[in-house]
């Protein structure tokens, strides 16, 4: 019998129950999504599989869109030039006379670091390579400051690199397909990146909010920073490198310090992503848990062994009914614990189990800095 | 020809279909990277349109499903956190949807008011959701540019809700 045949027929629920039925069901679809997303992390597998396809499928339509604004850009900068190109001239030559100063002073101060750092035999930092790629799309909302870039895995683009436009730090790739990279804006909410002040060397946390100007937390000291101070990378962590160009700080009108940054001045649709490994993609998690620690003595290794691995406790042997017993007492009263049992280990000597492997690279030691702003 | 026409069911392609692809259409247009005398584009949040007049339309099943799905098309292009517009497109729906029966036969001014009220509801749904998940607050200003930007929009849904409040002889 079919449920069309049975008693329940008649019923017949209002519109309104059934739609408030739909939305509740909706409602906690998208409730239980929202739990379980992980996008903070930086992990490929937090990126997941949906987010990728919707990516590679956003990059040809996008790039599509894009193309011909792009194109009109490019005429419309073409026409300009043609007719300002007498005062773009006069403006590039007084800019060549002030860079030509700068480059003296470059080479100057270049020779200088070089002797000083072979003075200090310090470790010279690899050359960092990087890709270009436009950006086809770009979300701004208060929610989710995002841009989705033609280039990806197939040009080494990893999560974690970092991404700049001309003039600075645009953000870090936070998911990778074939074809697609999305970047997660420093503007962005989730966004926290380690900074210092150029000045002062002052760390503190850049944290966006949604809005245009991040916001400089986790300050220390008095008067760390002034206004129009350079705000660089510092490097710590391990997920940038030191020293990228972030922008200029400045006093919010809510009397936070914030940056207002030095890629709000390029064009938005062209990016380049340093092929820079991060801490945890340089060091080898096998490596740092085995042990480098020399041996211990023979004899401090039995005391271990013996520690860790107690000799059972022998039986207690039956009582002698002869005279004399006492001589051949029980083992029981002997003390139970053997002398050699006691830890011979001098303090501050671990046992080698627990002991850190002492080539552990710190984050800073292990972030390979650039030796100047990728430019 | 027309009565024949008028008394058939609305088909839900016309007034679910048609305005969703739209709106994700001109979503996708919107985020293109241009800027135009060194100022971005706005970014409204279309779907809020279909949010609140699907719910003056007519009740329905699908449109909720309809709701979840762009909504989570929002936050995989957008790439925010999955889930979050479509709570925040949800929720207004199911508060216009229970003042279906209030809103009916009040002034166009009203229903702004009510457009305006739905819209709020979804940036402050939006704006503690990303509060919770992130463990910061958005920035104010950012919020009421884009909530601005949304409510702009009302013609867009005066329009649709004109064009199908009275397309099936059913709903009058």
């Amino acid at each position: 019998m079919s449920l069309r045949d049975g008693p329940l027929v008649d019923i017949k629920a209002p519109l309104i129950w059934t739609a408030s039925v739909a939305v509740i069901v909706a409602g906690i679809i998208a409730a239980a999504i929202l739990i379980g997303d992980r996008r903070e992390t930086l992990q490929a597998e937090a990126y997941s599989a949906s987010k990728n396809v919707v990516d590679s499928v956003a990059v040809p339509v996008g790039g599509a869109i894009a193309a011909p604004v792009r194109w009109t850009g490019g005429g419309v900068d073409a026409v300009r030039g043609y007719f300002f190109a007498i005062s773009q001239n006069q403006q590039l030559r007084q800019q060549n006379l002030d860079l030509e100063r700068y480059r003296d002073a470059a080479i100057a101060l270049r020779n200088e670091n070089e002797r000083l750092r072979a003075l200090l035999s310090l470790r010279t930092d690899p050359p960092i390579d990087m890709v270009t790629g436009h950006v086809v799309i770009d979300a701004r909302g208060p929610f989710s400051n995002t841009r989705l870039a033609d280039i990806g895995s197939e040009r080494g683009v990893v999560i974690g690199n970092p991404v700049m436009s001309e003039h600075g730090l645009v953000g870090r790739v936070v998911g990778v397909s074939r074809g697609a990279s999305r970047i997660l804006l420093l503007t962005d909410i989730a966004s926290r990146t380690p900074v210092l002040v150029d000045r002062t060397n002052a760390r503190a946390i850049l944290t966006g909010e949604g809005g245009p100007n991040p916001k400089l937390a986790y300050m220390r000291g008095q008067n760390p920073v002034q206004p129009g101070d350079r705000i660089l990378t510092s490097g710590d962590g391990g997920v940038f490198p030191r020293g990228l160009p972030v922008g200029v700080a400045v006093m919010g009108l809510d009397g936070n310090w914030r940056v207002r940054l030095d890629s709000d001045f390029a064009a938005i649709d062209f990016v380049r992503v340093l092929l820079f490994k991060d801490f945890h993609q340089l060091v080898d998690q096998k490596a740092l848990g085995e042990s480098n620690l020399p041996p211990l003595p023979p004899a401090q290794s039995e005391a271990i062994q013996q520690l860790e691995h107690p000799a059972p406790k022998p039986v207690a042997a039956p009582a002698p009914a002869v005279a004399g017993a006492e001589t051949a007492a029980p083992a029981s009263n002997a003390p139970s614990k053997p002398a050699s049992a006691k830890p011979a280990v001098k303090p501050g000597v671990a046992p080698a189990k627990r002991a850190r492997p002492s080539r552990t690279p710190t984050p800073s030691s292990a972030a390979p800095a650039p030796s100047g702003p990728p430019r | 020809m027309s009565l024949i026409q008028s008394a058939r069911p609305l088909a839900a392609w016309r007034w679910l279909g048609l305005p969703a692809l739209y709106c994700i259409w001109a979503t996708i247009l919107f985020a293109v990277p241009i800027q135009i005398l060194g100022l971005r584009l706005p970014e409204p949040v279309f779907p809020l349109v279909l949010s609140f007049a699907w719910a003056v339309i007519r009740p329905s099943i699908l449109a909720p499903f309809a709701l979840l799905a762009i909504g989570l098309f929002l936050d995989l292009f957008w790439g925010g956190p999955a889930g979050l517009w479509a709570v925040s497109l949800l929720a207004p729906y199911a508060v216009v949807l229970s003042a279906r029966s209030i809103m009916s036969g009040q002034s166009n001014l009203a229903r702004l008011a009510w457009y305006i009220g739905a819209t709020g509801l979804a940036f402050g749904v939006g704006y503690l959701l990303t509060a919770v998940d992130s463990l910061a607050f958005p920035s104010p200003m950012a919020v009421f540019w884009q909530f601005l930007a949304t409510a702009l929009l009302y013609p867009v849904a005066r329009g649709l809700i004109e064009r199908f409040e009275d397309a099936d002889v059913r709903f009058r």
